[in-house]
């Protein structure tokens, strides 16, 4: 049997006595889209960049085919080598991009850094292609840009380096719906072409829906579900994962009793393994 | 971006806002014809320096010396216009040296924290805590005369202000995504401060230094007129205003008082326009 | 209270859509009524805002919905007079009758802090981080009422406490800073400083958009039911279609400084009749959708560097035709009953099937 793409083990991240991420494990298989969902606060965000090294974990592994990360870089070879293992998409497109850094330096710079013996030019055209981004935008500096070129930027920025796995961070949450649509098919599009996986970041239920083919849903540093996206999103196990899909908002909403149970699920008394049924009486 | 530049509160009155301000453009003008002034001054200058004239002492303007003679019988206006040579290059030296290590102490602190960031700040602030003239009439009275002391006092003395500035631009430049997508790139560290953190905090970091440099001219040309840095027969401002005081005391003031009046212009001058830019940077990122 | 969904409350005057031509002969009372606002910006091509024509009745809710830069920001704080410097207008901005716009600084004023509020998207950027949340709710009825509207500090603590209770809170966050509470929490205090003023009008500007997910339903369930307690009107600023469907009566939709369409909120959505919003319907992520590739719409806004002469979303438009390119289409009532305006040449073809745009 081959080795999982992306692997969490029992990752865990203190910050003092708050447990951001408290024994979180997942498996990414090759070529696969995982969601990770949950509201804010939910450790979420911390375990993507405990995935890509932003942050380390206090305990726990993350292993890319069968391999795993080391916690630090030691020197250039490593740090490249743990650049192409993961590479990461960042939420603001506004600030993800260095203000004063043409887009097709951008692109350049990161190939001339991991591959240096090959002529970056025609790969820079090959990547803005990929992202549907003309020849035109190359020379723009990322102010002339709109929000969803940026994000389109951004992600040939991650692709340049030819990672395993893509770690998208919200990265459709500050666009505009019809930008975010054209970006969530580009990224489909991408998924079909190479043999990438997908980390993919956030709260939109709707986003997981049509993006992610697994799902695990993350509540105070924990996992409270995982398994096919599909099978979450229709015959939801947690309160929790209830609660987040009635909390989108869709014809026939009511948001008293959303609260209402929002109210239940934090009281201490709200049991998380518990299975109740019909609780949907009005208040 | 939440730094604010240091200013000395008796000049931040003379602040510019406006957009396009009379009082900008002459200083702009100012700073432009004295940094000129001081680099063609070996040809402008219509007599020798310190050339005496024992005769025409304390002479009054006349069309041989356009602003006087001075008690020694020196030409006043020659003397200014080499005197602005000194009177730069010493602040131009301040400004250097306090800039580039300022920036890498700064940039260091903020970028690895920790031990070394702690280090570096108690060290500059122990500089901060001992005043700039004391530091330099201490280093002048251990190595002697001349220039290079008290501009390696004072550039000492200037370096806390720079490097303080660099490090909460660095801290705040390093929280933003784009370092983090640069790190997770693959990146060194030393890359990314120098291709893309420096090139974008360089324009605050540069207005602060244009404002030091007005208060180096200030300070050298008061150590000068202590009779400290500067030999004595080298023409500079400071000196000047110290060979002119006794004939104040005789009733022409005139050597004394033009240096003075263009060490003061010359502070104005460059802290308007240095004021402007960082007013003008803090604009652009808001 | 043993009513269905809390959001929509049985209110004649919103259900029938009559507040829409309430120009005094419906009886029901406006409380914000734009005509014809037309903004223009020093060195742009287009108008900001083109001609923009809302009502928001007392004790309504109207969601203004749009992408960013649409203008629906702008149009919702000139009901405040909150216009960027160098904006020159056409039309008028009526609040209870008088033009917001022709009032100097200190009718302005006045209007602001008792007549209109406003919530904001980040609680925590539009809160002094160093003053207690006592002293941020009753500082304006304090301070800034002159003569014997002002209010005396322990009036002005007393509706603090009553307007806590009413957001569900308790009067121990009056002693609290603001880093001290979440951001749900805040955004309640914020309400209730909104509401310190008893404001006729409310503009919520994304007001759950920084907030969590879950949070976002109890902000919305409180901000319905204090708008059903204290009768004040209520313009919902979002970008989300699915939320304004979910809590208005009705909604305007805007694309570049234009309202496009506006109608009762089920009739819009269900049956929408502008490409635009049907495109935005279509193009939206939804659980119920099937999986694959969403229906995006092709190119981006247009922004105020370009001259727009005809339909601005002609360029984006499936349907588009060249009387698109040449003539702005004018607002049109596209159906029987309740008012349903689409600014559309091609309104017919949307007729059949709701949200796809058959192209």
């Amino acid at each position: 049997m081959p080795e999982p793409l992306l692997q969490a083990v029992d990752l865990r991240r203190s910050f003092g006595t708050v447990h951001a991420v408290d024994g979180v494990s997942f498996t990414l298989p090759e070529g696969g889209s995982l969601g990770i969902v949950g509201g804010s606060g939910s450790g979420k965000t911390t375990t993507a960049r405990i995935v890509v090294g932003l942050e380390h974990a206090d305990a726990g592994e993350v292993r890319v085919r069968g391999r795993a990360r080391p916690s630090r870089a030691r020197g250039r070879e490593q740090r490249l080598a743990r650049a192409r293992e993961v590479q990461m998409v960042f939420q603001d497109p506004y600030l993800s991009l260095d203000p004063r850094t043409g887009v097709d330096q951008v692109l350049r710079e990161t190939l001339r850094l991991h591959f240096p013996d090959r002529d970056p030019e025609p790969r820079i055209r090959e990547l803005l292609d990929q992202v549907g981004l003309g020849t035109r935008a190359a020379d723009a500096l990322p102010r002339q840009l709109s929000g969803g070129q940026r994000q389109r930027v951004a992600i040939a920025r991650a692709l340049a380096v030819e990672p395993a796995v893509l770690v998208l961070d919200e990265a459709v949450a500050a666009l505009d719906v019809s930008v975010q649509a054209q970006i969530l098919n580009l990224l489909a599009d991408i998924r079909e072409q190479t043999p990438i996986g997908y980390l993919f970041i956030t709260h939109d239920l709707g986003v997981v829906r049509c993006v992610t083919d697994e799902v695990i849903v993350m509540r105070h540093g924990s996992v409270v579900e995982a398994g096919a996206t599909a099978e979450v999103l229709a015959a939801p196990q947690h309160p929790y994962t209830r609660l987040l899909l009635d909390s989108v908002p869709h014809p026939g909403w009511n948001p008293d009793r959303i609260a209402a149970a929002r109210q239940e699920l934090t009281s201490p008394l709200a049991q998380p393994t518990q299975h109740t049924g019909g609780r949907s009486e009005p208040t | 971006m939440s730094t604010v530049l240091t200013r000395r509160p008796g000049l931040a009155k003379l602040r510019v806002r406006s957009g396009r301000s009379p009082l900008h453009l002459v200083c702009l003008g100012l700073v432009a014809s004295v940094v000129l002034a001081a680099l063609l001054a070996p040809w402008i200058a219509p007599h020798d320096p310190n050339a005496v004239d024992l005769g025409a002492a304390l002479a009054g303007p006349s069309a041989e010396h356009p602003f006087g003679v001075d008690a020694a019988g020196r030409d006043t206006l020659s003397r200014l216009l080499l005197g602005a040579r000194t009177s730069l290059l010493g602040p131009l030296g301040v400004v250097a040296f306090s800039t580039l290590a300022g920036v890498a102490i700064g940039t260091a602190a903020a970028w690895r924290g920790g031990w070394l960031d702690s280090l570096l700040s108690r060290a500059t602030e122990l500089v901060f805590a001992f005043p700039g003239m004391l530091l330099a009439v201490l280093v002048i009275s251990v190595y002697g005369e001349g220039l290079l002391a008290p501009v390696v006092a004072l550039g000492l003395a200037y370096l806390p202000y720079v490097s303080r500035l660099t490090r909460s631009l660095v801290l705040a430049e390093r929280a933003r995504p784009y370092v983090s997508a640069y790190r997770v790139q693959g990146h060194s560290a030393l890359q990314i401060c120098l291709r893309h953190i420096l090139p974008n905090i360089a324009p605050v970091v540069l207005a602060q230094s244009t404002i030091n440099f007005g208060y180096a001219l200030m300070d050298l040309a008061g150590l000068s007129f202590l009779g400290l840095g500067v030999p004595p027969l080298t023409p500079d401002w400071g000196r000047m205003v110290f060979d002119g005081q006794t004939a104040v005391q005789h009733g022409y003031p005139l050597s004394a008082i033009l240096p003075c009046l263009f060490v003061v212009l010359t502070v104005v001058a460059f802290n308007v326009v240095g004021e402007r830019w960082a007013d003008r940077v803090a604009r652009r990122d808001r | 209270m043993t009513r269905g969904p809390m959001t929509r409350p049985p209110r004649p005057a919103s259900a029938n859509g009559s507040t829409a031509s309430a120009n005094g002969s419906t009886g029901s009372t406006t409380t914000l009524d734009v005509r014809g606002l037309r903004v223009t910006l020093p060195g742009t091509a287009r108008p900001v805002l083109d001609g923009i024509d809302l009502t928001v009745g007392s004790g309504e809710t109207v969601a203004l919905v749009g992408e960013s830069g649409s203008g629906k920001t702008l149009t919702s704080r000139s009901a405040l007079g909150l216009l960027p410097p160098g904006a020159t207008t056409e039309g008028t901005v009526l609040v209870e009758g008088h033009d917001v716009l022709a009032m100097d600084a200190d009718r302005l004023r006045a209007l602001r802090t008792d007549t209109v509020a406003m919530i904001f998207q980040d609680p925590r950027a539009a809160l002094n981080p160093l003053r207690r949340i006592g002293d941020f709710l009753t500082e304006s009825v304090c301070s800034a009422r002159t003569g014997d509207r002002a209010m005396g500090r322990s009036a002005a603590t007393a509706r603090a406490v009553e307007l806590l209770d009413a957001v569900g809170l308790d009067d121990s966050a009056l002693k609290k800073y603001p880093s001290q509470v979440s951001g749900g929490m805040l955004q309640r205090v914020m309400i209730a400083a909104a509401l310190m003023g008893d404001p006729a009008l409310l503009l919520a500007d994304e007001p759950t958009t920084a907030l969590d997910v879950t949070t976002q339903a109890e902000v919305i369930a409180l901000l319905a039911r204090l708008r059903e307690r204290f009768g004040t009107g209520l313009l919902f600023v979002t970008h989300d279609l699915d939320l304004a469907a979910a809590i208005s009566d009705r909604v305007y939709v805007m694309y570049a400084g234009r309202i496009v369409e506006t109608g009762p909120a089920e009739t819009l959505f269900a049956r929408p009749r502008h490409p635009y919003t049907a495109a935005l319907l279509a193009s939206t992520p939804r659980l119920t959708t099937p999986g694959g590739r969403l229906a995006a719409i092709p190119g981006q806004p247009p922004d105020l560097r370009t001259p727009v002469t005809g339909c601005a979303f002609a360029a984006r438009c499936p349907l588009a035709t060249e009387v698109c390119d040449e003539h702005a289409p004018a607002p049109l009532q596209v159906s029987e009953g309740p008012v349903h305006l689409a600014a559309c040449h091609h309104s017919d073809r949307l007729v059949g099937e709701g949200s796809a745009v058959d192209a």
